[in-house]
C-alpha cells in the first residue's frame, strides 16, 4: 500500500506542527514566513531555552556529566559555562545519583537546578533519588518543601546508537506520582516546553527525542517567549495539541512517534484517507479532554510509541480512550508501539520502531466499512 | 601564606588518617582522659556550662526514647527505631550547630531533632502514621528523616553546596549509620562534597548492627574513619558514648567547615541497646553477654559522674533537668494519646502544587464513596 521511496521521502523531512503559541504568534502577526523567524535546529532550541531561562532567573544552575566546556555530548549545554561562569554550567564527578540527590538539595536551598542524564538508560543509578525523593519530598512534606528540578534525559532510538544509548524509559516516570513528564516533538516547544519546565515548582521529567536534535524548524524565539507568557496562550503542561487536523482515524503519538505519525498522515491523505494527529507533549499530567474530543470527532485510533507495548504510556492512553469514548468507537483502538524486546542493536532498529507503514497497517485494521 | 600552608597541611595524609584510637575525653568511668598534647590541643574539652547544658539534653533524650517505646507498646505509635544508647550523638549532632545550619537526619535520630528544638509531638507524626513528615524541614532547617539509607547524605550535599553558592554562612550535619556506609549514595555523597569542597561534616553513628548485619560484614576497612582519606577529606573516630569528646570532635569538625576548610567524615563507636525496632527480635543474632559489656559504657550514667565528681552538677540542676524530662515526657504521651483525625482530601493534594485533572478525579470519586459511607 505505501511505496518505501514516498516513505523515505517523508521520513527525510521535518514535519512541523502548530502548537498553541505558534498560533498565537501568527495571529499576533509577529511571526510568518517573511518575519523574524529564522531557522533552528531543535537541539538549539533548548540551548537558547536553558541560556534563556539562566539569564532570566539567576537561581537556575545547570550541573551533570560533560555539560561543563564540552558543552555536553549533544551540545545542548554549548556555551553556557562561558556565558554564565562554572559556578552556574558545571561538571560533577561521574555518578548520576549524586547529580540528582545534590540537585534535591539544592532545590531545597533555594536553587532551581536543571540536570542532564547523558542517555535515557545512564539515568538509571538516580532512579531511587526520583522515585523516592525528586518525586515525593512535596507529599510527604505537606507541600512545606517543592523541588522544582528539571531532569532533562536525551531519550529514545533512532540514531544507531549502541545498547543503552536509545532506551524509551518513560513508563517508569509517568508511573511515578510527583512528576511531571513532558516530550517534545517540535522546535518550538522544545524551547516554550524547557522554559515552562524551568518555571514549574514541580520536578520535572524532560524527555528529549534524541533523533529529533537535529531537525530543523522555522521559529521566532521572542515571539515564542512572548505566546508562552501571553496569559492567553494555555502552558503546554497538561495540554495536547491537533498537530494534524483529520476525520477518518486519530494518530495519538508524542515525542519521536510524532514525525512518524505525521509522515503516516501524508501519505494516507494521498491515498484518500484523511488521519488526525495528536501531539500528546505532556504525558503526566495527561490531556484526557483533547485525547478524548478527538477520538470522538474520528470514531478510530490508533497509538504511536517507541517504547515496549506492555504495560506502557500507549496501553494507558488505549485504556482512557476505551474507559471514555466507547460509545463514539468504530472500532477496538490499536496500539504501534516498539516490541517487547529489549532495545535492539543499530542495524536491526528499524524492525522495531514505528514506522510509517506498520502505522498504516493499524490503521487499514479499524474495520472500515467502504 | 599561612593560610595556604595550613591549607597544605590539611591535605596533608596524614591529617585525613583518623587518630590511633576513638577520641575520648571521659572515660567509662566518668573520670578525665589523660591525652597526650596532640589529642588535647586539637580536641579540648567543652565549657562547663556547655556540658551541664548537653546533659540536660541527654537526660530528656533518654526518657523520650524510654516513653516513645512504651507509646509503642500500648499501641499509640506504629513503630520507634530506638536511640537508647547512642543519646550522646543524638545531642552532640544537633548541639554543634547554629541557627542557620542544617541537620539531616535518619529515622534513628529522632532525640537529634529534638534537641535541635522541633516540638517531639511534631516529629513522632512520622511514626505514629498520620502523614510521612510532621515538622516544616525549611523552618527548622531539620530535613525529613530518612528511612533510605544514605540518600539524604547527597541532599546534605546540595544544600551545602546551594548555600557555598549563595555565600551563605551555613554548615551542614549529614547523620547515617554504620549499614549506610555500604551504599552508593554514601560514597557519591561524601566524593562530591570533598569536589566541591562543601560545608558538610559526615556523622556516621556506628551502633555496630545493621538489622541484625553487624560490621564486619559491611567494612573490613580499619575503621570507617578510615574511608575519608580516600575521598581527600579527613576522617575522625570518636567514642560515641563520651558527650564530651562528641561536642569537641564534632565542634572542630563544624567550625572547619565554616571556616572554609570543606568535609570531614566522624565516626562515632557506640551501641544500639535495644532492638533495631520494636519489630525486631535482637536475641536472633546476638547475645546477651555482649549487650551486658556495653550497658557499663552508658553516655549518661557517665556524663553524670563525671559532673557530680566534678561538682559541676548541682542538685536544682539535675532536679531542673529532671522535670524538664518528665515535662517532655508528658508531651509526648498526651499529643499521642488522643486520636488523631486524618483527612483523607490530604491523599490528593500535596502530590503536585496543582492536582492533576485525574487526581481531582480521583480525589472527587473517594469524597463521594465516603459520602455514602452513612448510608
Amino acid at each position: 500500500m505505501t511505496s518505501v521511496a514516498a516513505k523515505q521521502e517523508l521520513d527525510s523531512t521535518m514535519p512541523v506542527s502548530e502548537t498553541p503559541a505558534q498560533a498565537a504568534v501568527q495571529k499576533n502577526g509577529q511571526h510568518n514566513d517573511g518575519g523574524t523567524a529564522v531557522p533552528l535546529t531543535f537541539a538549539k532550541a533548548l540551548t537558547a531555552a536553558l541560556s534563556d531561562a539562566m539569564e532570566a532567573d539567576e537561581r537556575v544552575i545547570m550541573f551533570g556529566e560533560d555539560v561543563g566546556p564540552l558543552g555536553g555530548v549533544f551540545r545542548i549545554t554549548d556555551g553556557l559555562t562561558a556565558r554564565f561562569g562554572e559556578q552556574r554550567c558545571f561538571d560533577t564527578p561521574l555518578a548520576e545519583a549524586g547529580i540528582m540527590g545534590m540537585a534535591v538539595g539544592m532545590a531545597m536551598n533555594g536553587m532551581r537546578p536543571v540536570v542532564e542524564m547523558q542517555f535515557d538508560a545512564f539515568a538509571y543509578p538516580a532512579f531511587e533519588q526520583v522515585v523516592s525523593h525528586v518525586a515525593k519530598m512535596r507529599n510527604r512534606t505537606k507541600g512545606r518543601v517543592s523541588l522544582p528540578i528539571v531532569i532533562r534525559i536525551p531519550y529514545a532510538g533512532g540514531i544507531g546508537g549502541v545498547e543503552h544509548h536509545c532506551d524509551s524509559s518513560e513508563s517508569y516516570y509517568v508511573h511515578t506520582p510527583g512528576l511531571t513528564v513532558l516530550a517534545p516533538a517540535t522546535v518550538a516547544d522544545a524551547y516554550t516546553m524547557l522554559r515552562d519546565a524551568i518555571e514549574l515548582d514541580d520536578p520535572v521529567v524532560f524527555l528529549e527525542p534524541k533523533k529529533m536534535y537535529w531537525s530543523k524548524d522555522n521559529v521566532d524565539l521572542k515571539a515564542l517567549n512572548e505566546a508562552r507568557l501571553s496569559p492567553e496562550v494555555p502552558s503546554a503542561i497538561g495540554k495536547a495539541v491537533i498537530a494534524r487536523e483529520g476525520t477518518d482515524a486519530t494518530l495519538i503519538a508524542y515525542g519521536p512517534s510524532v514525525p512518524t505519525a505525521l509522515a503516516a498522515a501524508e501519505i494516507a491523505a494521498k491515498e484518500g484517507r484523511s488521519l488526525q494527529v495528536v501531539d500528546l507533549r505532556s504525558l503526566v499530567p495527561f490531556d484526557d479532554e483533547t485525547v478524548s474530543a478527538a477520538v470522538r470527532s474520528t470514531g478510530r485510533a490508533v497509538v504511536v510509541s517507541e517504547a515496549p507495548g506492555f504495560a506502557s504510556v500507549a496501553s494507558e492512553i488505549v485504556a482512557r480512550v476505551q474507559e471514555r469514548c466507547f460509545h463514539s468507537l468504530a472500532a477496538p483502538v490499536r496500539r504501534v508501539s516498539g516490541f517487547d524486546i529489549p532495545f535492539p542493536p543499530p542495524k536491526l532498529e528499524h524492525f522495531h520502531l514505528p514506522s510509517v507503514d506498520r502505522i498504516l497497517d493499524a490503521v487499514d485494521d479499524l474495520q472500515w466499512e467502504d | 601564606m599561612s593560610s595556604s600552608t595550613a591549607e597544605e597541611s590539611a591535605r596533608s595524609e596524614a591529617a585525613m588518617l583518623p587518630s590511633a584510637a576513638p577520641v575520648q575525653l571521659i572515660n567509662e568511668l566518668g573520670a578525665l582522659v589523660p591525652n597526650e598534647p596532640g589529642v588535647a590541643g586539637k580536641y579540648p574539652m567543652p565549657s562547663a556550662e556547655e556540658l551541664v547544658h548537653a546533659y540536660g539534653k541527654l537526660v530528656v533524650g533518654r526518657r523520650v526514647n524510654d516513653q516513645a517505646s512504651a507509646l509503642v507498646r500500648q499501641g499509640r505509635m506504629a513503630v520507634y527505631p530506638s536511640s537508647h544508647g547512642q543519646e550522646a550523638c543524638q545531642v552532640a549532632a544537633a548541639l554543634c550547630l547554629d541557627a542557620q545550619d542544617w541537620l539531616f537526619p535518619t529515622y534513628r535520630d529522632t532525640v537529634a531533632v529534638m534537641t535541635r528544638g522541633v516540638d517531639p509531638v511534631e516529629v513522632l507524626v512520622l511514626l505514629r502514621g498520620d502523614w510521612h513528615s510532621g515538622y516544616h524541614p525549611i523552618e527548622h532547617k531539620v530535613a525529613t528523616q530518612s528511612t533510605p539509607l544514605a540518600t539524604q547524605l547527597l541532599h546534605a550535599v546540595g544544600v551545602a553546596h546551594a548555600a557555598k553558592l549563595k555565600g551563605e554562612d551555613t554548615v551542614v550535619v549529614a547523620m547515617c549509620g554504620d549499614g549506610a556506609s555500604s551504599e552508593g549514595d554514601f560514597h557519591e555523597a561524601l566524593n562530591f562534597a570533598a569536589v566541591f569542597h562543601v560545608p558538610v561534616v559526615f556523622f556516621v553513628q556506628n551502633n555496630q548492627y545493621a538489622i541484625s548485619v553487624p560490621l564486619s560484614h559491611q567494612s573490613v576497612a580499619p575503621s570507617l574513619a578510615h574511608k575519608a582519606i580516600g575521598y581527600g577529606m579527613p576522617g575522625e573516630r570518636v567514642d560515641g558514648n563520651d558527650l564530651a569528646a562528641l561536642l569537641s570532635v564534632m565542634g572542630a569538625a563544624v567550625e572547619r567547615a565554616r571556616d572554609g576548610g570543606g568535609p570531614t567524615l566522624i565516626e562515632a563507636h557506640t551501641y544500639r541497646m535495644q532492638a533495631h525496632t520494636n519489630a525486631d527480635d535482637a536475641t536472633r543474632y546476638r547475645t546477651d553477654d555482649e549487650v551486658a559489656e556495653w550497658a557499663p559504657k552508658d553516655p549518661v550514667v557517665r556524663m553524670k559522674k563525671y559532673l557530680t565528681d566534678a561538682a559541676l552538677l548541682t542538685d536544682e540542676a539535675e532536679a531542673a533537668i529532671k522535670e524538664e524530662a518528665e515535662l517532655v515526657a508528658a508531651t509526648l504521651r498526651s499529643g499521642l494519646n488522643g486520636e488523631v483525625k486524618v483527612d483523607p482530601e490530604d491523599l490528593f493534594k500535596h502530590v503536585y502544587a496543582e492536582p492533576t485533572p485525574q487526581l481531582a478525579e480521583q480525589a472527587a470519586m473517594l469524597r463521594d464513596e465516603l459520602s455514602r459511607e452513612g448510608e
